[in-house]
């Protein structure tokens, strides 16, 4: 049997402060396998990110378990099991677009050697061969955030956690962008953890969408996508999309009634 | 050239109303000495001789000028007299204690960041020391460090160093603080080790509060360097040209002395400028 990427076990986390407890997640359990794409979906303060940042070590669950590749989050942290792409592209200014996306290869130890090469791999990979010697500030905001996920595709980490990575781009942009990405899933078959508000975006992207609520943070509805793998843009229009859509809308609408 | 126009303007007010002020704090003494000599003086002759005196209350902009030009140009480097000697006494403490200064507040700052209990411990201490005036503890700087055998540049450099720690402190906390959480979090998410985290992020990040702490570090040198040759029978240096200016009253080698401390100060300053901007330039970081 094949291990499970990441399973949530009755998860729950509380943040304190002086108006009281927040409970950013409540019993979420989750189990996402090797090779899917999991879109989380939900209104601002449903605990998406926090559920991925939880995932990544980056936040400390109150209690419920969390398993990355079977190992503790912190764990799989450390065996730098995982690549993050944050909402903002957060290049660091003062390195060439190369020099940012070979930071972790530096961090982590990689030979040399090996440098280059991985670097021009995953900047052709997001199309931004020609600006390796570029400077962040150079770049557009859909080139800054395509040249982050270069940074997080340039070591071998099975698992990609994506918080809102086009949230700050324009529809345009972002369509293009989805398809870039669901074309470098299928090449590099990683494990990908997706957090947006958008439907369109999830439906479009996602072989699993799970649909979350605020207040306290939890899952209303989990969704196995019946689309097939290869997805041009204007699959958007078939009815299969439309009703996947209609049932990721109803459960967002739900919990506004209750 | 543009920049020019507004440049000069301002000079020239400046040095107009240093004229107006030469000619009304000057001319009771040319009035006494009128009276004396038993002649009356026409406002011309008045205002000429305000400008013309041997020592006046204010100095002439072109009486300073023309000491500047005789002690630099016109004397040996070697000479006591040479005002380039002079400068150069002080600008070596100045050098000595700048970089002290820096290396300790760059060490201080380090610690501060990566220590809480220097959090706590050391900044008060730091604020404090810059509350004691220093021209209070000059000459027990001086005095201590004699009677260690210690004499020479050294002790200037000490108290220059004490005067240009602060800002580097301050600054390089600033600095090495400035990464946001996102930065961070991304080196986070490598398993980066303290080391990396300091090198490749908190480092790069702090140099732009490295140069404008430098900045501000380099000038409090030069008047700690100054101050420290004042109450303490230092034989050369601006601050002792200062000294036994006012003692003989020979305002125009004060003002003179004032002035070539402005203009070293305003050099140095002007030298990190370029050295920021040819190290932002590189880095990306000045567009």
């Amino acid at each position: 049997m094949k291990q499970a990427a990441i399973v949530a076990n009755n998860l729950c986390l509380s943040f304190e402060t002086n108006t009281g407890n927040i409970d950013a997640l409540s019993n979420v359990s989750l189990e996402i396998e090797p090779g899917e794409f999991v879109s989380l979906i939900g209104p601002s303060g449903c605990g998406k990110t926090t559920f991925l940042r939880v995932v990544a070590a980056l936040e400390a669950p109150t209690s419920g378990t969390v398993a990355v590749n079977g190992m503790s989050p912190d764990e799989a942290r450390k065996a730098r099991a995982y690549g993050y792409v944050f909402q903002a592209a957060g290049l660091y200014p003062w390195r060439t677009i190369a020099a940012n996306v070979r930071l972790p290869l530096e961090v982590m130890g990689y030979r040399k050697s090996e440098w280059a090469n991985r670097v021009g791999r995953v900047l052709e990979l997001v199309d931004l061969q020609g600006f390796a010697d570029r400077f962040p500030w150079q770049l557009s905001g859909g080139m800054q955030q395509r040249a982050s996920i270069a940074r997080a595709l340039s070591f071998d980490a099975g698992i990609l956690l994506m918080d809102e990575p086009f949230g700050a781009l324009d529809e345009i942009v972002r369509d293009r962008l989805n398809e870039q990405l669901l074309r470098i899933w299928k090449n590099t078959e990683k494990t990908i953890g997706f957090v947006t508000h958008s439907i369109p975006e999830a439906v479009y992207l996602s072989t699993k969408i799970v649909v979350m609520s605020p207040r306290p943070g939890r899952i209303v509805d989990i969704i196995e996508s019946p689309l097939p793998p290869e997805r041009p843009l204007e699959i958007r229009d078939s009815p299969e999309f439309i009703a996947i859509a209609q049932r990721v809308r109803k459960g967002l609408r739900e919990m506004h009634i209750e | 050239m543009r920049s020019l126009i507004p440049v000069a303007v301002v000079v020239a007010i400046i040095v107009s109303a240093w004229y107006a002020a030469t000619v009304v704090m000057n001319a009771q003494w040319t009035r006494d000495q009128a009276a004396r000599a038993g002649v009356e003086i026409g406002f011309s002759e008045l205002v000429a001789d305000t400008m013309d005196q041997k020592r006046p209350r204010l100095p002439a902009p072109h009486q300073v000028g023309a000491e500047i030009w005789n002690t630099t140009v016109e004397k040996k480097v070697t000479s006591k007299r040479s005002l380039v000697f002079h400068a150069w006494v002080t600008l070596s403490a100045t050098l000595l204690g700048f970089a002290i200064g820096t290396g300790l507040g760059i060490l201080l700052a380090f610690g501060i960041v990566h220590d809480r209990a220097m959090d706590m411990g050391v900044m008060p201490w730091a604020i404090a020391s810059q509350t004691v005036p220093i021209l209070a503890i000059a000459p027990m700087i001086i005095v201590v460090l004699f009677s260690i055998g210690i004499s020479g540049l050294l002790p200037k450099a000490i108290i220059s160093a004490y005067l240009s720690f602060f800002p580097v402190v301050v600054g390089m906390v600033a600095g090495f603080r400035s990464p946001d959480p996102l930065q961070l979090d991304l080196m986070k998410t490598y398993n980066a080790s303290k080391a990396h985290i300091f090198w490749k992020l908190r480092v790069p990040a702090s140099m732009p509060f490295l140069f404008a702490s430098l900045k501000i570090g380099i000038a409090a040198s030069l008047v700690g360097a100054i101050v420290g040759e004042l109450p303490t029978g230092a034989v050369a240096g601006l601050g002792t040209r200062l000294l036994a200016g006012s003692y003989y009253g020979q305002t125009i080698q004060i003002w003179s002395a004032l002035l070539t401390a402005a203009a070293l100060a305003a050099a140095l300053v002007g030298l990190i400028g370029l050295v920021q901007r040819t190290t932002l330039v590189r880095m990306g970081m000045h567009r």
